[in-house]
């Protein structure tokens, strides 16, 4: 088995188990409590426009758009985490196909998992400090990374169809 | 009349029983029953339950206009129940799809897995029955809440799918340990390669698959820098604007409650277009991978592949069009879901007709 096809397999496998490790310790001990409170913020906002609070209305939307930015990039990782996985397995699999040399295909796959972590990874980093540069940075390398190689994929199997 | 030769070769790669066939047919059923579900979710009851939400959230800004923290809090029990009932019902369309896609994925690299057959089919079963129990605890959460669970906040429903996802784990932990075997060579390979075609239909789906990905790609990538935080600030701003006049008591909130409800549509379908044309993109590319064994002629095999890319494209086009034409696009967007849901159906129909023949015939030569 090549390396190109080694390395997307064996990274798409393990990219898959970690999405899934990820989304069980979410559903269990995370998702619930985050429900909660963002539910809780939104209600206690209300209340307090009611009792004529506007002050403490204005600050707890501000708390519920804080655990609402968290929870949005929480799930975000989960779903990106094993849907990028699962393209990584389909392409291991007619990796081969691929119309480049061994060492560019190699490259390829590297970047392709390279960017699959990375890009999921800067979305959570960016719930440690809201707005935070270098999270960001990381999430838009990561998905430039990955459109940069699935674009030369599409380019590899174009050259081996023609 | 079918075309398909059963060759020796592509027989062996679909014996009887096998984990990959059981894979296979457990997969496209279980992509079929999610997207089938995902459609009559979207038809009776996506608009309903936002139409629902919206008038809470405008009975919940009316009773805080007229000072009144107690129908607030009822309001807002209601409101939580029915986003409870909308989310769970996506993540139980969505957790269905994709269990069907992994276990099509399986189906892929069972040659690379170096466990025994045994092993491999109990690995299959335990897979799709927890592809299946996974959306179905997913769905009772709503309807099973936490009655008689020792948790505060987790239900028995709750439970299920949780247990499920675990097993789902499990499998894929030990697929992982079988490939690192075949990698270290301490075990032999397990099913036979599948067999290498070039046919229309698989480089069809294969290409056609790649460019929707790569379109959702740069879809996604667009709406994350142009959208996303735009989309975060307004929601609060819209909030904040309602709340201070409800707090005033001079009522007055419907334009931002309507505006609440638009920023949320935008949001609903900016992602589910994103969403979904990947989504699609990656059951074209793995469809690519079963043509071999549709055991129907070439003319219905194309129409397959055509109709599955055309409805691939229709949802989320129309899904995004729904901003601007309403429900007619959301009409034509769930045409274009069904046409998926058509061609999926009519690919199976051809792989049972595949494994009814090649047992037949296995059932003569015995």
């Amino acid at each position: 088995m090549s390396a190109g096809r080694r390395v997307l397999l064996v990274g798409g496998l393990v990219l898959a188990a970690l999405g899934m490790l990820y989304g069980l310790h979410y559903a269990i001990f995370v998702e619930h409590q985050t429900l909660d409170r963002m539910g809780g913020s939104l209600t206690q906002a209300f209340v307090r426009a009611a009792e004529r609070n506007p002050v403490e209305a204005n600050s707890s939307v501000d708390v519920y758009a804080a655990t609402k930015y968290d929870y949005v990039r929480q799930v975000d990782i989960h779903s990106h985490w094993i849907g990028l996985a699962m393209l990584l397995m389909v392409l291991g699999v007619v990796f081969d196909s691929v119309a480049f040399s061994q060492r560019a295909r190699t490259w390829i796959a590297v970047a392709l998992l390279t960017g699959s972590f990375v890009f999921p990874l800067g979305v959570i980093l960016q719930t440690v400090s809201h707005g935070g540069a270098l999270a960001s940075a990381l999430a838009i390398l990561g998905s430039a990374t990955v459109t940069i190689a699935l674009v030369a994929v599409v380019w590899g199997f174009s050259r081996s169809a023609a | 009349m079918s075309t398909q030769v059963l060759s020796t070769n592509i027989a062996e790669t679909f014996a009887p029983m096998s984990a990959r066939r059981l894979l296979i047919f457990g997969g496209i059923a279980l992509i079929a029953g999610g997207m089938f579900f995902g459609d009559i979710f979207a038809v009776f009851v996506l608009h309903q339950n936002g139409g629902q939400t919206g008038q809470a959230l405008l009975a919940a800004s009316e009773a805080a206009s007229a000072g009144n923290p107690l129908a607030v809090e009822e309001i807002f029990q209601q409101i939580g129940g029915l986003l409870e009932d909308h989310g769970t019902k996506v993540d139980a369309h969505v957790h269905m799809t994709d269990a069907g896609y992994l276990a099509l994925l399986l189906a892929l690299v069972q040659p690379y897995v170096a466990l025994a057959s045994r092993r491999r089919k109990l690995l299959a079963g335990l897979f799709i029955t927890g592809g299946l129990l996974l959306p179905v605890g997913i769905f009772l959460i709503h309807y099973v809440g936490t009655a008689y669970s020792p948790f505060a906040v987790i239900g028995w429903a709750s439970v299920l799918a949780d247990s499920a996802g675990a097993l789902l784990i499990v499998v894929l932990i030990a697929e992982a340990y079988g490939f690192w075997k075949f990698l270290r060579r301490t075990g032999s390979g397990g099913e036979p390669e599948l067999p290498a075609d070039r046919t229309w239909e698989r480089r069809t789906l294969m290409s056609g698959g790649a460019l929707l990905i790569l379109l959702g790609f740069v879809y996604g990538a667009w709406y994350a820098g142009a959208d996303l935080y735009r989309h975060e600030a307004r929601e609060a701003q819209i909030l904040k604007s309602m709340l201070d006049a409800a707090a005033g008591g001079h009522g007055g909130t419907v334009v931002e409650v309507a505006s609440y409800g638009s920023l949320a549509a935008e949001r609903a379908v900016k992602i589910a277009a994103h969403s979904h044309v990947i989504e699609f993109g990656l059951l074209a590319m793995l469809l690519s991978f079963v043509q071999p064994y549709v055991s129907l002629s070439d003319r219905w095999k194309r129409r397959w592949v055509m109709m599955l890319l055309a409805g691939s494209i229709i949802l989320p086009v129309f899904v995004l069009l729904e901003l601007n034409l309403g429900l007619v696009a959301g009409g034509i967007a769930d045409i274009g879901g069904l046409l998926v849901i058509v061609a999926l159906i009519g690919m199976l129909v051809g792989v049972l007709r595949y494994a009814g023949r090649l047992d037949a015939v296995s059932g003569a030569a015995a």
